[in-house]
């Protein structure tokens, strides 16, 4: 064993005999646009992340500097980064073909790269070790300043040609898709992409040359510095078309230029979001959120945005082409740019439902920007919630009364709701307090919503007082807007948060409620806030499985459509709401079901006014089921 | 205090001198479903806000036109936001948009 490991190190400190300089002093005028693109974007990247940090808050600073020695999140974040920014498995999952195509580009662009540095640590380790023996460009064009005599090709070596040119061929096919893709997006699985800026396209056709080009460079050169499947056949041709003596250097001109326009063009452009997205998996992690729009956190959201305009086929805002122009990707354009009057428009019209948040690949986080950008004008609104403070629980809390219900204002425009709730608590023997009955203060959502943070708060610290002092274990809430919040932002000690799906469907469970088998088929609708906003997508499925036949919708669960009724959006009129209703009903009823059930008062009411089907509430399927004893 | 049998009420009276024209456009002109309210009450029947104290858009509104702002935003001040009356509205007005415009518009900063 200890033979094997010497001659293995006696091996690696060979100096391979046959590598030779072409070049004495290693350079050539070629690389000079490498060279200033790559600098332009290490100083742009410092002062950028510089600013970044500057506008954390110090205790911000603290969290994300421990957060880097804790084993847990820096492994973590070695996970999230080799996951998310390389191997794009988000993407895979969803989109197949497209995740194969950003992940050949990526990953294979990354393995060329790092290959390369390795070929040259081992080959001309000289040449790594300071900047004026070039260690900036010199790996890159490394095929070029090398003579490699054929007699000395060691296996190692061919070892690395082999897998250099298999990777290029990876990205090529990757940039091939990615052409495909801008001429027939549907064929990739998108039906809207988004319209790339100047910039944009700059960078772009740069990125599609770069790696033909360098098979050509690389093709050009194969019989002097050596090459594999692809480069060496490529070079074999050349020479029987061009002849013996030709010019290659134009090519790694050519090849040099794109790589530094790249860079140039990239600080300006979409393709930022190679160079943020580790920073932000970095930060996300640690736990930090948006507090200002535009800085900070949120700068590294921003620029960590890829515009890969997967959001536009997610808003459900998209029936209409108009809408369009309301999708998170165009929000951030407008935020990158400062164009204060559209960021407020189109901050200002989104419903909330999370689900662009849901299905953004770098999981830029664009609901709580839009949040803190409405924030920044609407916080200063005065408000006066003193009239609130002589607000009593009517009900005593009786003896052994545990569970406290919590209607909320929109349960309260839907009396069957309220109606179902109680009867399926009484026939389940459960003492509870109403405590809202008569009408309650709103939990609070609404307004956090709208950006007033204070106003929420004080109507926040209102309700809490009153359930604490209830003195209640459990808080059931039958609107998924209060839940979101209660759950979120309440900090209710010593109680637990249920919502009604998940407080009957553990009821059922225990058997203290007994629910029987019904005939007819239906399909659930996942409410925004519950689904998306709080994870809860089994509990209700669950009972209803024992109910009835479960269909399912084309797009459920995390990629379930708003019902158009959310209270996120501010500006969003009447019809435009209804269009969106119309087309979450048509996706639900892909398997023509005889109801649609859902668990929110606003999706009901959105639902009913549409729907050509019955639509029912969570509580009112379970009121009709129950098995009397 | 002695009382003797009589009180000054507030006036009632409506000067129209007052209104404040400019600013109910540039209300219109960022929401124009404030020109849509037909005076209904559907939104003041149903505020959760009203419960504890009078809130009312449609009194607001009308307050508005009648050149008495202070009125009016005394009227919404308690609005919590939570969207009933958007919900109830049969004419389909927006009115938590309503109601945050006429904020940022007369409230004097």
């Amino acid at each position: 064993m200890t033979a094997l490991l010497q001659t293995l190190y006696t091996y690696s400190q060979i100096t391979p005999e046959g590598i030779i300089d072409r070049y004495p002093n290693s350079y050539n005028h070629f690389v000079l646009p490498f060279v200033i693109g790559i600098s332009f974007i290490i100083v742009y990247l410092l002062i950028g992340l510089i600013r970044i940090l500057y506008h954390l808050t110090a205790e911000e600073r603290k969290r994300l500097f421990f957060s880097l020695f804790t084993p847990k999140t820096a492994l973590k974040n070695i996970k999230d980064i080799f996951c998310d920014c390389l191997l794009h498995t988000k993407i895979w999952k969803r989109k197949p073909l497209l995740g194969y195509m950003h992940s050949a580009i990526a990953f294979g662009w990354f393995m060329l790269i790092v290959l390369g540095h390795i070929e040259v640590a081992l080959f001309a380790p000289r040449h790594l070790d300071s900047v004026a023996d070039g260690a900036l460009y010199y790996p890159i064009f490394y095929r070029f300043f090398i003579w490699m005599s054929p007699e000395h090709e060691t296996l190692r070596g061919s070892l690395f040609f082999f897998l250099m040119d298999f990777f290029l061929l990876y990205v090529l096919s990757g940039i091939a898709l990615a052409m495909y893709k801008r001429v027939r997006s549907i064929a990739l699985g998108m039906r809207h992409t988004t319209k790339p800026s100047l910039a944009d396209r700059v960078a772009l056709y740069c990125l599609w040359a770069i790696f033909p080009l360098r098979l050509l460079a690389e093709g050009f050169t194969a019989d002097l510095s050596g090459g594999s499947f692809l480069t060496k056949p490529l070079n074999m041709l050349f020479r029987n078309f061009f002849g013996n003596e030709l010019n290659f250097l134009p090519t790694w001109w050519l090849y040099s230029i794109c790589l530094g326009l790249f860079f140039l063009a990239m600080p300006f452009s979409r393709y930022m979001h190679i160079l943020t997205e580790p920073l932000l998996i970095v930060m996300r992690n640690a736990g930090l959120k948006v507090r200002k729009p535009r800085k900070g956190f949120a700068e590294a959201e921003i620029y960590a945005c890829s515009s890969c305009g997967l959001c536009l086929d997610a808003c459900p805002m998209n029936t209409q082409k108009k809408n369009l122009k309301y999708s998170s990707v165009y929000f951030i354009r407008f935020l990158r740019r400062h164009n204060e009057k559209k960021i407020n428009e189109i901050a200002d019209k989104c419903l909330m439902c999370g689900k662009c948040y849901a299905l953004c690949p770098v999981g830029v986080n664009s609901p709580d920007i839009r949040r803190a950008q409405r924030e920044t004008l609407n916080h200063k609104l005065s408000f006066d919630f003193t009239p609130m403070d002589n607000f009593r629980l009517k009900e005593n809390s009786e003896e052994g009364a545990e569970v406290m219900y919590f209607a909320g204002c929109m349960s309260h425009l839907t009396p069957k709701i309220i109606k179902s709730v109680t009867s399926v608590l009484e026939s389940a023997g459960k003492k509870f307090i109403f405590a809202d009955r008569e009408g309650g203060i709103c939990c609070g959502r609404p307004m956090l919503l709208a950006g007033r943070t204070e106003a929420a708060k004080e109507l926040i610290s209102k309700n809490k007082k009153m359930i604490m002092e209830s003195g209640c274990k459990i808080l059931l809430l039958s609107c998924p807007i209060c839940y979101k919040v209660f759950k979120d932002d309440y900090d209710l000690k010593g109680i637990r948060i249920l919502h009604y799906t998940q407080y009957l469907n553990e009821l059922i469970e225990k058997g203290e409620l007994k629910v029987a088998k019904g005939s007819g088929s239906m399909v659930y609708h996942d409410p925004c806030e519950l689904g998306r906003g709080c994870g809860v997508y089994e509990e209700p499925r669950n009972v209803l499985r024992t109910i009835g036949e479960l269909k399912k919708a084309e797009k459920e669960r995390d990629e379930s459509i708003c019902c158009g009724g959310s209270l996120g959006s501010l500006t969003l009129d009447n019809k435009d709401r209804g269009k969106i209703a119309e087309s979450s009903i048509n996706n639900l009823t892909a398997e023509n079901p005889q109801s649609i059930v859902t668990a929110c008062p606003l999706c009901y009411r959105s639902f009913r006014e549409k729907s050509p089907i019955p639509v029912k509430d969570f509580a009112e399927v379970v009121c009709e089921n129950i098995k009397s004893n | 205090m002695i009382e003797f049998g009589f009180k000054l009420s507030p006036s009632s009276r409506i000067n129209l001198d007052l209104r404040d024209k400019a600013s109910f456009s540039k209300l219109v002109e960022i929401e124009p479903d404030a020109l849509k309210c037909m005076a209904c009450g559907s939104c003041t029947a149903s505020c959760s806000a009203g419960v504890f104290e009078e809130t009312s858009l449609r009194s607001a509104l009308l307050s508005l036109q009648n050149g008495d702002k202070e009125k009016a935003l005394k009227l919404l001040s308690h609005c919590m936001f939570c969207g009933k009356c958007t919900m109830v509205c049969p004419r389909g007005i927006n009115t938590r948009h309503l109601i945050l415009s006429i904020n940022k518009i007369y409230q004097v900063r």
